[in-house]
């Protein structure tokens, strides 16, 4: 009677376990792996090892996230393998093979340890696609000083050493000019002071626009 | 035209030669003619050459579009140019100076030549601040536009971006921080004052004592863009995609020489590229010694201009190809992975090659499940074709390009600063075009130095251009750049014509040139003067005029209120920007009939 109950039990355990792991299952979820697309000439061919490493690394995640609880690969039931390289997969708590663990958990496993997943794949994210995980974001990054103030401060710093050396070097200039102004140079200050018939050639000059040199230049032949 | 007191006016001959010799005008001059010419070039090629010029050459028939452009370019461009350095080298004054000089009543040229002038400088060198901010967000990796930021729960990314794309939101948000219409001024933004306050510094250092420190800036700001654009040409023909976008660019469509907006577009971008009708040229060609040879400068000028719209367009392209490439691969992969996906195909067993062959085979056998997963279509000419002029190509496709090449903060930087110094060699131009007519005008006081008038200048300028960095900056923007530079400079350009050859005479000009170069100008240059180009100038206006009457007039907005968000909504201007647009565009070319108005007035009753 106990054979016949122990056959039973082990005819009825795969089928147990089919029944626990099915596309669409609630607490199951769906996985793509992109392997070509992430690594090109260096793509490794998906085999029964790599699932295993697969089983196994889950079996790592869910340990971890349960404080110690010990997995083993045989808790990690994967179903529905496709030629996309995808599969569905359920996890099982050890006490009761019959039991699965809440999607919650499954979820949080994955999500904390989704690097240490990745990296054993030498997949990302995007190639390593848990079908209703989505990545968290990477924290965004924080300057201090936006880089641009700084670039910001250096041109307007420049800019601003430009113009007080140029404004300091016409100051100077006319400082120089100011000097030799003792002497007393009659013939080259002709523009300044010219009068014709009373009135000064530079009001003549300054109506519609015009300046008529001729007045000027006659002066500088005609000393008086 | 009869022209009363002309040689009263007007420095003889003999006079001239005098000044030549004896070196006793207090005008400024050139240090040696290179700098004359770069200065010039600077002032013709600016960001027209790289955002507008391979726009219309790509929509009006590629390689067909160098018809009308060349062929305009020499019955409009050098005739207008010639006449300019020639009138400027002549009579020896500014933009003021000269139309007074040739006729009192000519004073209202001058006039509008200002406040164009002014409109220019005031909203060009705010696009140089754009530009600046983004040079100064180059300095980091990952650029700042290259990824959505996230949104403030760190549930996912901020939804305006994720809905349009980086560098849209970019854009409109970080760089903009735009409202959605132009009514909303939105308050002044920050980090645009600061750039628009370096802006307007940068420019203050280079044109402090005029062309003394201008002549020493154009060594670098009129050849660095050359220098870029090679390093740019190199890169880009070694993209993948660059091919297909010069081959995009220069394929001909010679039906579209039928298309009269062809050659408008054609004559309007010629005009508008010579920097022509600004006062500019002919204050920086009066500068010149009497004896220079202003014909060979025009011709050579002209021809740089051309060259370099073309070289210009050839890069550019060559850089949209690789983009559009990108975003048509990026495309065909996301479909490829949808249906590999969808029916558990192994990878690479569709790829681009049998992509269409695939699809369809599916289609006819799951034709309910193809539909329902709304694969998108891949053209590679809608990538081609998408948002390619104006600060739209500057600022959103070229930049998402650089993204996608590796080192792109060197390419960011470099691009940025190319574009900078295309800006600020135009706006030396610009520049000098407000400076020397105030100057003439007697506005600032005699005993106040170079410095303090350009100084107060570029302040005054810039407290005016706080308009362009609030919120509807942009809108504002669009408004000034489509009605102050555009309808007044094709009047202003048409008086000058007019003024040099009926008012000052044809034949006294004749002789001037004779003096000046030792020839009479030819067949050609009669002709041009004389009859076709006016004639060009007044087509290009009538229709330039009876297009913009005619039509309603719309900004396009980025509002993301709007059911059609990302793509920009077309508003209608509210009522009173009408009369902010008949200011723009009706003072300057009012100035020119109503200087003469006034001074016939004045002179009848005082």
């Amino acid at each position: 009677m106990r054979c016949v109950w122990m056959v039973c039990v082990l005819c009825l355990a795969p089928a147990v376990a089919a029944i626990l792991c099915k596309p669409d299952v609630t607490d199951g979820y769906k996985v793509r792996l992109s392997i070509k697309t992430a690594l090109g000439d260096d793509a490794y061919e998906w085999s029964k090892s790599e699932l295993f490493l697969f089983r196994a690394v889950l079996a790592f995640a869910v340990q971890r996230k349960t404080n110690n609880v010990n997995y083993d690969v045989s808790n990690i039931l994967v179903c529905d393998e496709t030629e996309r390289v995808s599969f569905w997969f359920v996890v099982t708590t050890p006490d009761n093979t019959s039991e699965l663990l809440p999607k919650l958990v499954v979820e949080n496993a994955i999500r904390e340890n989704r690097h240490r997943i990745n990296s054993a794949f030498l997949l990302t994210d995007q190639t390593l696609d848990f079908v209703g995980i989505n990545p968290t974001l990477a924290a965004p990054i924080e300057y201090d000083t936006p880089p641009w103030l700084i670039v910001f401060g250096v041109v307007m710093g420049v800019v601003c050493a430009g113009i007080v050396a140029l404004l300091v070097s016409t100051f100077l200039q006319k400082k120089r000019a100011k000097k030799p102004s003792a002497d007393p140079v009659d013939d080259e200050d002709g523009s300044g002071s010219i009068a014709g018939n009373g009135i000064l050639c530079e009001s003549i000059g300054d109506k519609d626009g015009t300046y008529n040199q001729g007045f000027t230049d006659d002066d500088r032949f005609t000393k008086l | 035209m009869p022209n009363p007191g002309l040689d009263q006016r007007v420095l003889s001959h003999a006079q001239l030669e005098k000044l030549e010799v004896e070196e006793a005008g207090e005008r400024p001059k050139w240090d040696n003619k290179a700098q004359y010419m770069l200065t010039c070039v600077g002032f013709c090629v600016g960001l027209g050459n790289v955002w507008r010029f391979p726009y219309l050459c790509q929509s009006h028939g590629g390689g067909a579009f160098m018809i009308p452009f060349l062929i305009l370019l020499v019955l409009e461009g050098i005739p207008l140019l010639h006449l300019e350095f020639a009138i400027g080298q002549r009579l020896r004054r500014g933009s003021i100076g000269v139309w007074s000089s040739i006729n009192p009543y000519m004073l209202g040229v001058g006039i509008a030549s200002m406040c164009v002038s002014l409109l220019v400088s005031l909203y060009y060198n705010t696009i140089i601040a754009w530009v600046l901010w983004y040079f100064f967000n180059s300095f980091q990796e990952p650029l700042p536009w290259s990824q959505c930021p996230v949104n403030v729960n760190r549930t996912g990314l901020e939804w305006e971006c994720e809905s349009s794309s980086p560098v849209d939101y970019f854009w409109y948000r970080n760089t903009l921080n735009i409202t959605s219409a132009i009514d909303e001024p939105g308050g002044l933004q920050w980090w645009m004052v600061l750039c628009l306050i370096s802006a307007w510094a940068v420019l203050y250092v280079c044109c402090i004592r005029g062309i003394e420190t201008t002549g020493k800036a154009v060594y670098v700001t009129s050849t660095l863009p050359y220098v870029v654009l090679t390093i740019f040409l190199i890169r880009g023909l070694t993209l993948k995609g660059s091919i297909s976008g010069i081959k995009f660019l220069f394929t001909p469509d010679l039906d579209e020489l039928s298309n009269p907006a062809t050659w408008l577009d054609a004559g309007a971008q010629v005009f508008y590229s010579f920097s022509l009708a600004f006062g500019g040229l002919i204050s920086f060609s009066s500068y010149n010694s009497v004896h220079n040879n202003c014909e060979q400068d025009a011709v050579i000028i002209s021809i740089i201009n051309a060259f370099t719209s073309i070289f210009a367009a050839t890069v550019i392209y060559t850089i949209i190809g690789f983009r559009a490439t990108q975003r048509y691969d990026d495309c065909l992969a996301g479909n490829i992975l949808t249906l590999i996906n969808m029916f558990d195909l192994p990878e690479k067993s569709i790829d681009d090659s049998n992509y269409a062959s695939s699809l369809s085979h599916l289609n006819s056998t799951y034709p309910a499940i193809i539909s329902n997963l709304q694969l998108k279509t891949c053209n590679l000419n809608t990538f081609l074709t998408e948002g390619v002029e104006g600060t739209g190509l500057a600022f959103i496709v070229f930049t998402e390009a650089i993204t996608k090449m590796p080192l792109a903060p060197l390419w960011s930087v470099l691009f940025f600063i190319m574009l900078f110094c295309l800006g600020l060699s135009s706006m030396f131009g610009n520049i000098e075009g407000v400076l020397v007519p105030l100057q003439d005008l007697k506005v600032f006081p005699k005993s106040w130095s170079k410095e303090a008038i350009s100084g107060v200048t570029c302040l005054v300028c810039c407290c005016i251009g706080l308009i362009f960095v609030q919120g509807s900056g942009n809108y504002w923007l669009a408004l000034f750049d489509s009605f102050a530079g555009s309808i007044p400079l094709l009047i202003t350009g048409f008086c000058e014509m007019v003024g040099v050859v009926y008012v000052y005479g044809i034949d006294r000009f004749n002789e001037d040139l004779k003096f000046m170069i030792g020839h009479k100008p030819n067949i050609f240059w009669q002709s041009t003067w004389r009859v076709i180009s006016p004639l060009i100038m007044l087509v290009i206006f009538l229709f330039y005029f009876a297009t913009t009457i005619s039509k309603e007039l719309f900004y396009i907005s980025w509002d993301p209120e709007s059911v059609t968000f990302p793509t920009l909504k077309q508003k209608p201007y509210p009522v009173w920007i009408y009369i902010i647009i008949f200011l723009l565009a009706g003072v300057p070319s009012l100035a020119v009939p109503g200087a003469a108005l006034f001074r016939a007035i004045w002179k009848r009753y005082c």
